[in-house]
């Protein structure tokens, strides 16, 4: 009887254990290195110094310079998930009101883009928005302009590589909370005064605020981490915190710092995370994977 | 102790009798669980039986241009003659590939066409440099000797590497809408003049970006002496520069697409531009950033292999043969070899075969300062 009920509590842990391995291996051990990185010292030649050391924790969280852009980093991904949410409900409402058979061929459209690398996607507004790009060729032709614009290398052109590459994560969020709506709720409202725009208002949007959020809350983590569109599509000064992470370990060689940003962008991020599951759960954002 | 030793010291303590046979096979079995995720003793092992009879080496390069005349001149005839086939990988920058090499194994890299005396520096001072045996490269001796003997000072002697090429780092411009005579005149000041704000570019490399900066402030770059005076420069270039390029690839686009009118460039891609029938003139300032380029052999590389790729690799023909296809000149030398009628009319040639005309970094002084420079140069470029 008891080997029974021990085998019963072991049984969990022996289905979990290949799962449970994985995540050790490749992700909570290595993450557990790059917390020992940070302690580390970079020496003149490159080397790493063993050890436990402050410096690096004391250079991230006191100097501004990592602040600064930080705060660049969350504006850029703030205005990215501000437009991919304004831009990216419209499709989503359009989808979930399609007919189920037209319905499929949207969905695999949207899913089209994760086809082609994001790197290639990005660099693909360097044919469009150069001097010699599409847009300024057209500008030209209907003599709208008389010189190319300068419209690539600047935050701008960031942002918008960023929503090109983040607005089908939203679109999905969205479409599922507005999919799983009960039509009846809207028509209920309409037969009881609402206008259309009315019964939008307070009953279709609020219900789909989870999606809102978890696409929202998908966008902003994306954004902030990525470091490719700044490099692609930025300026000079167009820098994220990413990049300042790539260029500690790559350009500097300096992994201790490296990983010490690194970590705090993490921890950062992950306090959004746990605000909004706390809220909301993370629950709505697989319902848009399944 | 490294890890070789290590497990050699553990098979002599099971020899000895001092553990026991299932310590030492438990021990051993841990060391594998390691090397699966951090390489470790056994991963090296397994590299350096791999290594010890190569049915490959690998070789990393720049890419582009560079890369396929290295496929087509050099690696397949060495793969038809040797039968050892040369796995052919990229990188976009020396930094990148360094910390690539870092995280590897010993033996996992092998051969890199590396930039400049800098670069060969840092990796000693990584521990990462090799020992050639000469013996097994005589066309060594076709090497320019100024080449050779910088890289000989920092490894005590011996040789990690051979040097292949040269190029310099000058001003490319837009003909269309800078004269040659403007540019000549203007020097390395071209690059932060009003006029062309908005269309100049620049390699947003520390390195370069300072040389630069020293050349624009009126300083020898091998010895600065205000250096707050550099990042003044450094400054007032970024606040004109439309983009910062990050490779040869994208310094071409710059300039063919006209998005830049004006940048410092690599004097063999500009070459590859002008043959494609793009009007971009190349100017090496006074003081201008000349550069070697070697083929360095990393720390537990099957070295025979590599030493037979190497002198491969200098055989006359084979290493003109790439210098016209990469548009960079050979490291042979001009008093010793004949390089046919191409190779004197590439940017940068020097025909003395002294390159006395060219300046260089100086390894021990830009080593120095590196960490200090490439860190202030990254929160510069921010707007700092």
């Amino acid at each position: 009887m008891a080997a029974d009920i021990a085998g019963e509590r072991r049984a969990p842990w022996v289905l979990l254990s290949p799962s449970l391995a994985t995540v050790g291996l490749l992700l909570i051990i290595p993450m557990l290195f790059i917390v020992v990185y940070s302690f580390w010292l970079r020496t003149a030649t490159g080397a790493d110094q063993v050890g436990f050391y402050l410096d690096n924790w004391i250079e991230v969280l006191g100097d501004r310079f990592y602040r600064d852009i930080l705060f660049q980093t969350f504006a850029i991904a703030f205005y990215t998930t501000v437009i991919c949410a304004f831009v990216g409900y419209i499709p989503a409402y359009f989808v979930a009101n399609t007919p189920m058979k037209s319905k499929a061929f949207l969905l695999l459209m949207l899913m089209l883009p994760f086809w082609i690398s994001y790197i290639i996607r990005t660099m693909s507004w360097i044919n469009i928005l150069g001097t010699s790009g599409a847009l300024n060729t057209l500008f030209l032709s209907i003599g709208i302009i008389d010189e190319p614009i300068q419209m690539l290398y600047n935050q701008t052109t960031v942002v918008l590589g960023l929503v090109h590459y983040l607005l089908p994560f939203m679109i999905l969020n969205v479409y599922v909370s507005l999919d799983g709506i009960d039509k009846n709720l809207t028509e209920a409202a309409q037969s009881l005064g609402c206008t259309g725009w009315q019964a939008f208002r307070e009953v279709t949007l609020p219900l789909s605020m989870p999606g809102l959020a978890a696409g929202s809350l998908l966008c902003f983590v994306l954004a902030a981490g990525t470091y490719i569109t700044p490099i692609v599509l930025g300026g000079p000064r167009d820098a994220m915190f990413a990049n300042l992470v790539f260029e500690a370990i790559v350009t500097q060689l300096n992994w201790p710092l490296g990983s010490a940003l690194s970590l705090v962008l993490l921890a950062l991020l992950g306090v959004l995370v746990v605000i909004y599951t706390r809220y909301l759960g993370v629950d709505q954002i697989a319902k848009s994977f399944k | 102790m490294d890890d070789t030793k290590r497990y050699e010291r553990l098979l002599n303590r099971y020899r000895d009798g001092d553990i026991s046979r299932r310590t030492f096979l438990t021990a051993l079995g841990a060391a594998g669980v390691v090397a699966g995720v951090t390489g470790g003793p056994m991963g090296m092992l397994a590299r350096k039986a791999h290594a010890a009879t190569p049915e490959q080496v690998r070789f990393d390069g720049w890419g582009g241009v560079v890369s396929e005349a290295f496929e087509k001149y050099a690696f397949a005839p060495y793969t038809e003659k040797t039968g050892i086939d040369v796995v052919s990988g990229t990188f976009g920058g020396a930094d990148e590939y360094i910390a690539r090499v870092k995280a590897g194994q010993p033996g996992e890299f092998n051969l890199a066409h590396l930039s400049g005396v800098f670069d060969y520096a840092r990796y000693h001072g990584l521990e990462l440099t090799s020992e050639l045996n000469e013996d097994n490269i005589p066309n060594l001796k076709n090497v320019i000797p100024s080449l050779i003997e910088p890289l000989r000072k920092i490894t005590g002697g011996t040789l990690s590497a051979v040097p292949y090429d040269y190029g310099t780092t000058g001003i490319a411009y837009n003909r269309k809408y800078i004269s040659d005579e403007e540019a000549k005149a203007k020097g390395a000041k071209l690059m932060v003049d009003e006029a062309y704000k908005g269309k100049i570019g620049g390699w947003g490399e520390w390195k370069t970006r300072i040389w630069y900066g020293a050349l624009q402030s009126d300083q020898d770059p091998n010895n600065i002496k205000d250096i707050d005076a550099v990042w003044d420069m450094i400054r007032s270039h970024r606040d004109l520069a439309l983009k910062y390029w990050s490779s040869g690839a994208e310094l071409m686009s710059l300039l063919a697409e006209e998005e830049i009118y004006v940048t410092e460039g690599w004097s063999g891609r500009i070459k590859a531009l002008q043959d494609q029938g793009h009007d971009i003139g190349y100017h090496d300032p006074a003081g201008g950033l000349g550069w070697q380029e070697c083929i360095f052999v990393l720390r537990g590389s099957p070295m025979a292999a590599c030493e037979e790729l190497l002198n491969f690799m200098l055989e006359p023909e084979v290493a003109i043969a790439v210098a016209e296809g990469q548009s960079y000149p050979p490291a042979l030398d001009p008093n010793k070899v004949e390089l046919g009628k191409i190779i004197p009319t590439l940017p940068a040639f020097d025909p003395s075969g002294t390159l006395s005309s060219l300046s260089f970094f100086d390894p021990a002084y830009w080593n120095e300062n590196e960490a200090d420079w490439s860190k202030t140069f990254s929160r510069v470029q921010r707007g700092y």
